[in-house]
């Protein structure tokens, strides 16, 4: 749904017991790439998230300069032909450190969320399948959590680690972690209900294999939406460590830093200010795009 | 009603148990010895040894969580080594202003978003709804602390009509303190209006589409009188509810905004002190902070059961 | 069919209280438009009742509705036809004037009372509505006719129940509670969707008798839409049967239940439990096999075609028009290539279970 509500699942996914689960039939792959072509704010998403991939991962071909390197020439020098975005407060190429610094936003993004979903699922899936004390306590420890505002729990965890980068993926994963949770329970008690899981308890199968087998791939595409929408919520989040100066420490280049320092240079030097925040939001709009429309392709049911 | 009240109240406590269990076993992430790192700065050994005996750092976890619980229940919040000030002190002085920004900045979230909501559900399909989408869109995808420099730049930097950081308090001069409250609340409610435009455009399409609003469309009610005596009262309560929900974000946010502006409040309490490694003031703002937000959930749950006329005379 | 045939051979002279010519009804889907109603055409005299009986996806809400600006627009939309009440082409006003005839001079009660009614409003709340909107009353003089109105349709101690919500009503009440705001203004036409679907079958026989009491004193036509034709025999001058948007027959209701013309009204006929029409009782109850054709694709022909066993190749191919009935009752029409009556009678005894193939 959106970085508003990182700590809240999207809503319709969360579908409540008895009813279907989002795709079903395994051969229906194709044709949710059809739906999802089919929206154009979906593809702009992808086709963003997929250029930023790119810059990030050719980062040392595609940047012009060193992010690092100091140029007493271009010390808060005006966007030119040399330097298109500027230079800032040191003269290192402002462009260069865009380009370097989407690696933090999509690394931290990525591995922030990658984290919360390999411990939320688990966690999740053991809480909607196994039921009972297990459930009640997971959960209640899921609502304890999530009392916590996420970039509040996030400052708090990073602020106990030490400021790094690594460790504001860290927090920022942790905090994310009891969405999924909570995520992937609900979506297991919906499917658990279902006639098919059902036949396959009723042959025989074990606990682990109806998990694994049965349940899990049926859960994927809630995951999948709510993992998209929670990585536009972690960029946001790691840029505002950075911003606060609890993520990336410099010199190495991270999109919310270069905003704490372009805030000091305001009224001589705004290109500081535009192109960092300017690619954040282009960062956090795409995977926001995308996962708006990987959920309108995977349930048609929830379309508005 | 009561009862349902009673059966939320039980429900919160054990929840505001647990996070503050998880707010102090935080400490146990700090790398090397607590005392040692509690201290800060301080390597006198003699402050070493008073800190580990005033925390009781010598008892197992459980056994300080249970000095420290009942320390918070107390209103003792614990110290904070940086500023020699009571922690419970510290937070009573910051939470006002934090509050009144929270404040404005749901009044500016409820302003924009609500209207766009309804605007989008009931023209929906139109360019009206596209363009009320991407508003939102915007909304939720802006970092907020950039939105802040941006502002700065503009409002303050080049047009000069507002005070780009600073706080005055309200009961100094009411006027100023709008003015430096302005760009922060705006800040901080567009992320929020967002989402509750969202939320709102959720539950009027849901109440547009029942069956009582074709009723009242069949007893040839005003499409006006439609909106706002039919569907808006009975959309209202999700949007309540869910709206409380975003005071965390509102919380979130604020730690943020308050550091682009320089507003004293509770998210400046709590980044100053994670940078003087002031760890009883960073607890202690994180438990009231979660505080804040369960009573809120708890708030908004009695209000939708007022609202609601099903629960109001069960 | 041609929207003159059934106005032609219509009833009485005079001009009727509604005029239904060749409505069409589009909704606009992914996947291709549904053709909800395709070409309805009957009229309406001033306090005639008129049971019109159909499955669900006939048309036969969603006609009445949509001629009433009641159907969610987008998607739905009218393809085409007039609607004349009082002389007025209802499809042709702007929806301000369209407002004014709504729960004034047409009154509606719909399906379910749990969900037509707001659950945020009391009853009096939603029942002064119509009063002070149509009739101008003020606030005093609306609230003493809401409670007159309870006193018409029957909820006892009605000063005590004004101030209360719906859900501290039984489903019964609440469907008094509807007929009282479908006739707040007097209303020259009540249209009664599906009215007592939700009920109790105890309670849908009060709430029927209660209609026909009212019509009684009030003496307003009534459209009343059912899949149930056992509540149509009570309560009808004349009964239409839909299917897919159609109107298949058409007549005064002790012709329709004598003489039935069209093979999907004897399906109907014949899945109802009790007739008391002099047959066995050991008859069994029948059930009309397959299901309705899928309307964003309508067949070319009758589209009842595929489902009946009396269907002729030209039924598959043509649709039949609407008109007098060979031999049948006057105002006895009926859309149908085949001869039922004869087709019946050259069946041998056992074989009469025709519509259920298997």
């Amino acid at each position: 749904m959106s970085t508003g509500t990182p700590l809240a699942e999207a809503p319709g996914l969360a579908a409540p017991a008895g009813q279907p689960a989002l795709v079903r039939e395994p051969g229906s792959l194709a044709s949710f790439w059809r739906r999802l072509r089919a929206r154009p704010s979906a593809v702009l998403g992808l086709a963003i998230v997929v250029l930023l991939v790119g810059v990030a991962a050719f980062a040392d071909i595609v940047a012009p300069y060193d992010p690092t390197a100091t140029d007493w020439g271009a010390v808060r020098a005006a966007p030119s032909l040399a330097h298109p975005f500027g230079g800032d407060e040191v003269g290192r190429d402002v462009l260069s450190r865009i380009i370097h610094g989407a690696r933090a936003s999509l690394g931290a993004g990525l591995v922030s969320v990658g984290l919360a979903v390999a411990l939320g699922l688990p966690i999740g899936l053991l809480a909607g399948y196994a039921g009972g004390w297990i459930d009640a306590l997971i959960m209640r420890l899921t609502d304890a959590l999530l009392a916590i505002p996420f970039l509040i729990l996030a400052i708090a965890l990073a602020a106990f680690l030490g400021p790094s980068l690594t460790n504001a993926m860290l927090a920022i994963g942790l905090s994310a972690t009891s969405t999924f949770v909570r995520l992937t329970r609900a979506q297991v008690r919906a499917v658990a209900a279902e006639e098919f899981v059902e036949a396959a308890r009723s042959v025989g199968n074990p606990p682990w294999r109806i998990a694994l087998v049965h349940i899990l791939p049926n859960i994927v595409p809630a995951i999948l939406v709510q993992a998209t929408l929670t990585i536009a919520a972690a960029i946001i989040a790691e840029a505002s460590l950075s911003f606060l100066g609890l993520g990336q420490q410099p010199p190495e280049p991270s999109w919310g830093a270069m905003l704490t320092v372009a805030k000091n240079f305001m009224d001589q030097a705004p290109w500081m200010a535009i192109w960092p925040g300017l690619s954040i939001f282009l960062a956090v709009l795409a995977f926001n795009l995308l996962g708006d429309g990987l959920r309108d392709a995977l349930d048609p049911r929830q379309r508005t | 009603m009561l009862r349902f009240i009673a059966h939320r109240l039980a429900l919160a406590v054990p929840t505001l148990v647990l996070a503050s269990m998880i707010i102090f076993a935080l400490q146990q992430l700090l790398p090397g010895d607590v005392a040692t790192a509690l201290t800060g700065e301080e390597r006198d050994p003699e402050v070493v040894a008073f800190i580990r005996q005033k925390y009781h750092l010598d008892e197992p976890l459980p056994v300080r969580y249970a000095y420290w619980a009942s320390g918070v229940l107390q209103g003792d919040l614990g110290e904070s080594v940086r500023l020699q000030k009571p922690v419970s002190e510290l937070v009573l002085e910051k939470l006002p202003v934090t509050l009144e920004l929270a404040c404005l900045a749901m009044l500016v979230a409820l302003v924009i978003g609500v209207p766009m909501g309804i605007l989008s559900a009931v023209k929906r399909g139109t360019w009206m709804d596209a363009a009320a989408n991407g508003v939102a869109l915007w909304g939720l995808s802006v970092p907020n602390f950039w939105l802040g420099i941006l502002l700065i730049l503009l409002f303050s930097v080049h047009l000069g009509w507002l005070p780009a950081s600073g706080y005055v308090p309200p009961g100094e001069n009411l006027v100023e303190n709008l003015r430096s409250m302005a760009m922060p609340a705006f800040v901080l409610g567009n992320a929020i209006a967002a989402v509750m435009m969202r939320h709102t455009r959720a539950a009027m399409l849901g109440v547009l589409g029942s069956d009582y609003v074709r009723t009242a469309r069949a007893k040839g009610v005003s499409p006006l009188r439609l909106v706002l005596r039919h569907a808006l009262p009975n959309a209202a309560i999700p949007i309540i509810t869910l709206g409380a929900l975003e005071f965390g974000q509102l919380l979130s946010g604020a730690v943020l905004t308050e550091q682009v502006f320089s507003v004293p409040g509770f998210g400046k309490l709590m980044v100053d002190a994670v940078f003087n490694r002031d760890f009883a003031t960073v607890q202690g703002v994180v438990i009231c902070t979660a505080a804040t937000y369960i009573a809120l959930n708890l708030a908004a749950d009695v209000l939708s059961a007022v609202v609601n006329p099903k629960l109001r005379r069960a | 069919m041609s929207a003159d045939m059934s106005t032609d051979i219509a009833e009485a002279p005079g001009a009727p209280l509604l005029d239904v010519r060749d409505l069409r009804v589009v909704f606009d889907a992914e996947g291709g438009a549904v053709h909800a109603v395709n070409g309805v055409s009957y009229t309406l005299r001033e306090g005639e009742t008129l049971g019109i009986v159909g499955e669900s996806g006939s048309g036969k809400s969603v006609h009445v509705l949509a001629m009433l600006g009641l159907i969610p627009r987008p998607p739905g939309r009218i393809a085409g036809g007039q609607v004349l009440f009082e002389g007025e082409d209802l499809l042709a006003l702007p929806e301000r004037r369209l407002r004014r005839i709504r729960g004034g001079r047409i009154g509606f009660v719909f399906q379910d009372p749990m969900s037509s009614l707001n659950p945020g409003m009391t009853v009096a709340q939603q029942i002064v509505e119509p009063l002070r909107i149509h009739l101008g009353l003020s606030a005093r003089a609306a609230r003493a006719r809401a409670r007159e109105l309870l006193d018409l349709v029957r909820i006892p101690n009605a000063a005590a129940r004004l101030d209360q919500y719906p859900h501290e009503f039984s489903g019964g009440q609440r469907q008094r509670v509807m007929i009282a705001i479908g006739l707040a203004c007097r209303p020259k036409l009540l249209i009664a969707d599906e009215a007592t679907t939700a009920l109790d079958v105890t309670v849908q026989a009060e709430i029927v008798a209660l209609v026909q009491e009212l019509k009684r004193e009030l003496g307003m036509a009534i459209i009343w839409i059912t899949h149930d034709l056992g509540v149509v025999a009570g309560i009808s001058d004349t009964v239409q049967v839909m299917y897919a948007g159609r109107i298949l027959e058409r007549g005064p209701v002790d012709a329709i239940f004598a003489d039935p013309r069209n093979a999907y009204t004897l399906g109907l006929l014949r899945s109802l439990p009790d007739l008391g029409r002099g047959r066995a009782g050991r008859q069994r109850l029948h059930q009309i096999e397959g299901s309705p054709p899928d309307m964003r694709h309508p067949p070319p022909g009758d589209p009842f075609a595929p489902r009946n066993a009396y269907a002729t190749p030209r039924c598959r191919a043509e649709m039949p028009p609407l008109a007098q009935a060979p031999g049948a009752a006057p105002g006895h029409l009926v859309a149908a290539w085949y001869d039922l009556p004869a087709l019946i009678a050259g069946e041998r005894p056992g074989a009469r279970e025709g519509l259920r193939p298997c």
